[in-house]
């Protein structure tokens, strides 16, 4: 009989390391973000406003920052930035524009994903204003142009002389259809 | 405890059951643990022929025989089927009809679950094989299933991949949890943990890597079935998401997976080499310490297959040390087994051939695994077929070797005859010159830039290709020769005595064979 018991228990705690462990399994998306937030890695960037200003620019030094802007498959908007790259000194805010057109007969939303390379550069590249903080809509034909604004922070690496901001763009539009109903009127 | 013994009596002491019903209801651990050996078989014959359409492609340079697309869902469910069909039910079968009998218990300690785990296989292997007949034909991003490549770009077909793999996880996890409580609550009087045999002790370490990592893998491919289905982004980029998350989280599953395949096969190793040496192992302890250490390490290695992905530097060195640190108590192992047979009386069975081969091979492939840790040659080497040759090396003659290996040990037990000797040795010898020509130059045109999954490529590959596909063939060939063996050996041959090896030791080898339908109803004694 005492066996038997044992056996019940026994299979609960398995059953209950099994159910813990699968919880681990979705723990380790928020656990990911965290790791990569925290020793930034990954070359993701804040995806709010940067708010402090700092005082201090590195006249020393330069660094160079290069655009680049790529479409997602299936993404047909034409996109891209202004300036292919800039020089700046650590510290100082700078404005980059990018422009955007919805070729297409169909309104569209957009989301922009940004990244930085070298991925330890990410944590010191800051955006004060930048478009990919919310969705793009645009009507058939309409074009507009996107500011980023942003501050390289001074404590950056000394061997980073060179970093690129990338961003990637994405069709949206199925999976924000309030944001499509919303432009609508216009559209008709 | 009596009144448990009497009920078992009244109801059971009949034998079998008579017609099909007596496998569908069995709850006996040797019926099903012949189902699960029969089952892994058929599965390894089915993923094989799929190696063999990707083999006769590679033939010769330039497409063939097949299109892309169906080459692409050939190295996909080749690499399902023999990962979670042929070597993970095979290592369940033998654990379902040998654990009881090596550490002297009735049956496994939850004889029904037994069975529905058992049959949730044919289902989750149904499943996915239909898929390759669907619209749009069945998984074709690779066995590592990396999203988003399975997930915005897959076939229509991946919801079935995914719900097999649910129900393949489920098998597994519930098998893990029935061998662990047999192991824990069934022992013999007097079997202590460290009395154990090594093939329980290894499958101990390897059930709990079951529990703690099936999870993880049901886990992935719920995410990946919220993303297709449920508008959520856990690995699209759009919606904030990561696919790199997706490979961490599958290689979290995955590293250790690899130790699942091949943990029981050292276990059987370490029985069937100090048999044929008649020497008893040598440092018992020192490969349970070194078991439960792989073990241990297999969780803190994982992105050690994601060198590439862009991984900060002290990352990828953290992770290239922790996975050299493997090669310590796998060395220990290989160590030990050579120790065992220096000195020893050795004959050379067809078990024992089996066994040697699997050390020498498996070390072989440990070696490739050393080079393809080093994080920056790893850059050289990712994605070409020298990956290929490595895992080739460490599952075919590791895991599989294992696995034949423990197939003659024990077939005498199983049967009550003596399987062919000769037809055994041809058996081997085939398999090992067939083995070695497919997969050794595997490392050449790897090292030479070959890329995996690609069912063309440069001319200047081609003779080393056309090697490869005839080892593969050979290979293939002879196992229909192993199936012949078998069913020989049921059908009749020498008889078997309860111990028919000189220098076996264990509980299994003394009951009777072929074992009774039920054995050690009453526990032994063991001193």
């Amino acid at each position: 009989m005492s066996e038997q018991l044992s056996n019940a228990r026994l299979v609960k705690r398995l059953l209950f390391t099994v159910v813990a462990m699968f919880a681990f399994g979705f723990a380790m998306v928020p656990l990911y973000d965290v790791m990569c937030d925290a020793l930034g890695i990954n070359g993701k960037t804040s995806g709010t406003a940067y708010q402090q200003e700092t005082e201090y620019i590195d006249e020393n030094r330069t660094v160079r920052v290069q655009f680049l802007a790529t479409n997602a498959e299936g993404m047909s908007w034409s996109f891209g930035p202004q300036a292919d790259e800039l020089s700046l000194h650590p510290g100082e805010t700078r404005e980059v524009l990018f422009h955007a057109s919805n070729p297409t007969d169909h309104p569209m939303v957009a989301q922009a994903i940004p990244s930085v390379a070298p991925s330890k550069a990410a944590a010191y590249f800051h955006k004060t204003e930048c478009f990919c903080f919310t969705q793009q809509v645009l009507q058939p034909g309409e074009s507009v142009m996107m500011p980023v604004r942003f501050i390289v922070d001074p404590a950056l690496p000394k061997d980073v002389k060179h970093l690129t901001l990338a961003y990637t763009l994405f069709d949206v539009s199925d999976r924000m259809p309030e944001k499509l109903a919303m432009s609508a009127p216009q559209a008709n | 405890m009596s009144a448990v013994i009497d009920h078992h009596h009244a109801d059971h002491a009949h034998g079998p059951a008579k017609g099909m019903m007596r496998w569908v209801l069995t709850t006996n651990h040797k019926d099903i643990g012949t189902m699960y050996l029969w089952f892994s078989f058929a599965m390894f014959l089915l993923g094989g022929s799929m190696a063999m359409v990707i083999r006769a492609e590679l033939f010769q340079p330039g497409l063939q025989l097949v299109q892309p697309e169906f080459f692409n869902q050939m190295t996909t469910t080749h690499g399902l089927i023999m990962v979670f069909g042929a070597v993970m039910p095979a290592f369940v079968g033998l654990a379902n009809w040998m654990i009881p009998l090596m550490v002297g218990a009735p049956d496994m300690a939850l004889p029904r679950m037994n069975n529905f785990s058992f049959w949730l296989l044919p289902m989750a292997f149904g499943l996915l094989v239909s898929t390759l007949f669907m619209e749009g034909g069945g998984p074709n991003f690779g066995w590592t299933f990396y999203a988003p490549l399975s997930t915005t770009y897959a076939p229509p077909s991946v919801t079935f991949f995914i719900f097999a793999i649910h129900l393949a996880g489920i098998s597994s996890i519930m098998g893990a949890i029935n061998i662990i409580a047999t192991i824990l609550n069934l022992r013999a009087p007097g079997m202590t943990l460290m009395k154990m045999p090594l093939f329980v002790w290894t499958w101990l370490i390897t059930a709990f890597l079951l529990i703690a990592v099936m999870p993880v893998l049901a886990g992935v491919v719920t995410m990946m079935l919220m993303d297709i289905h449920f508008g959520t982004s856990f690995f699209n980029a759009a919606g904030g998401g990561d696919p790199v998350m997706f490979q961490h989280i599958f290689w979290f599953f995955g590293h250790p997976e690899v130790y699942i395949m091949i943990l029981p096969a050292f276990g059987a190793v370490s029985q069937i080499i100090p048999t044929f040496s008649r020497k008893p192992l040598f440092g018992y302890t020192s490969m349970v310490y070194a078991t439960a250490a792989i073990a241990f390490l297999s969780f803190i290695v994982w992105a050690h297959h994601m060198f590439t992905v862009g991984i900060p530097i002290t990352g990828e060195l953290f992770f290239m040390y922790a996975t050299m640190l493997i090669a310590v108590p796998t060395g220990v192992k290989v160590f030990n087994w050579v120790s065992t047979m220096f000195r020893g009386a050795l004959t050379f069975e067809t078990p024992m051939l089996f066994a040697i081969a699997f050390v020498i091979l498996f070390t072989i492939g440990g070696f490739s695994g050393l080079m393809l840790a080093i994080a920056p040659a790893d850059f050289q080497y990712h994605d070409t077929y020298f990956v290929v040759a490595h895992f080739h090396y460490v599952l075919v003659p590791g895991a599989i070797f294992g696995i034949f290996a423990s197939a003659y040990y024990w077939l005498p037990k199983w049967t009550g005859h003596m399987y062919d000797e000769t037809l055994g040795k041809t058996h081997f010898w085939m398999s090992f010159i067939g083995m070695n020509l497919a997969f050794f130059p595997m490392h050449f045109v790897g090292l030479a830039g070959m890329p995996r999954r690609i069912p063309d490529y440069n001319i200047m590959f081609a003779n080393f290709n056309m090697v490869s596909s005839i080892g593969a063939f050979m290979f293939g060939a002879t196992q229909l020769l192993f199936l012949f063996i078998v069913i020989k050996c049921i059908k009749g041959g020498p008889k078997a005595a309860a111990n028919p090896w000189e220098g076996a030791e264990g509980l299994e080898w003394t009951v009777p064979s072929p074992a009774p339908y039920h054995t050690f109803t009453t526990p032994p004694e063991v001193k």
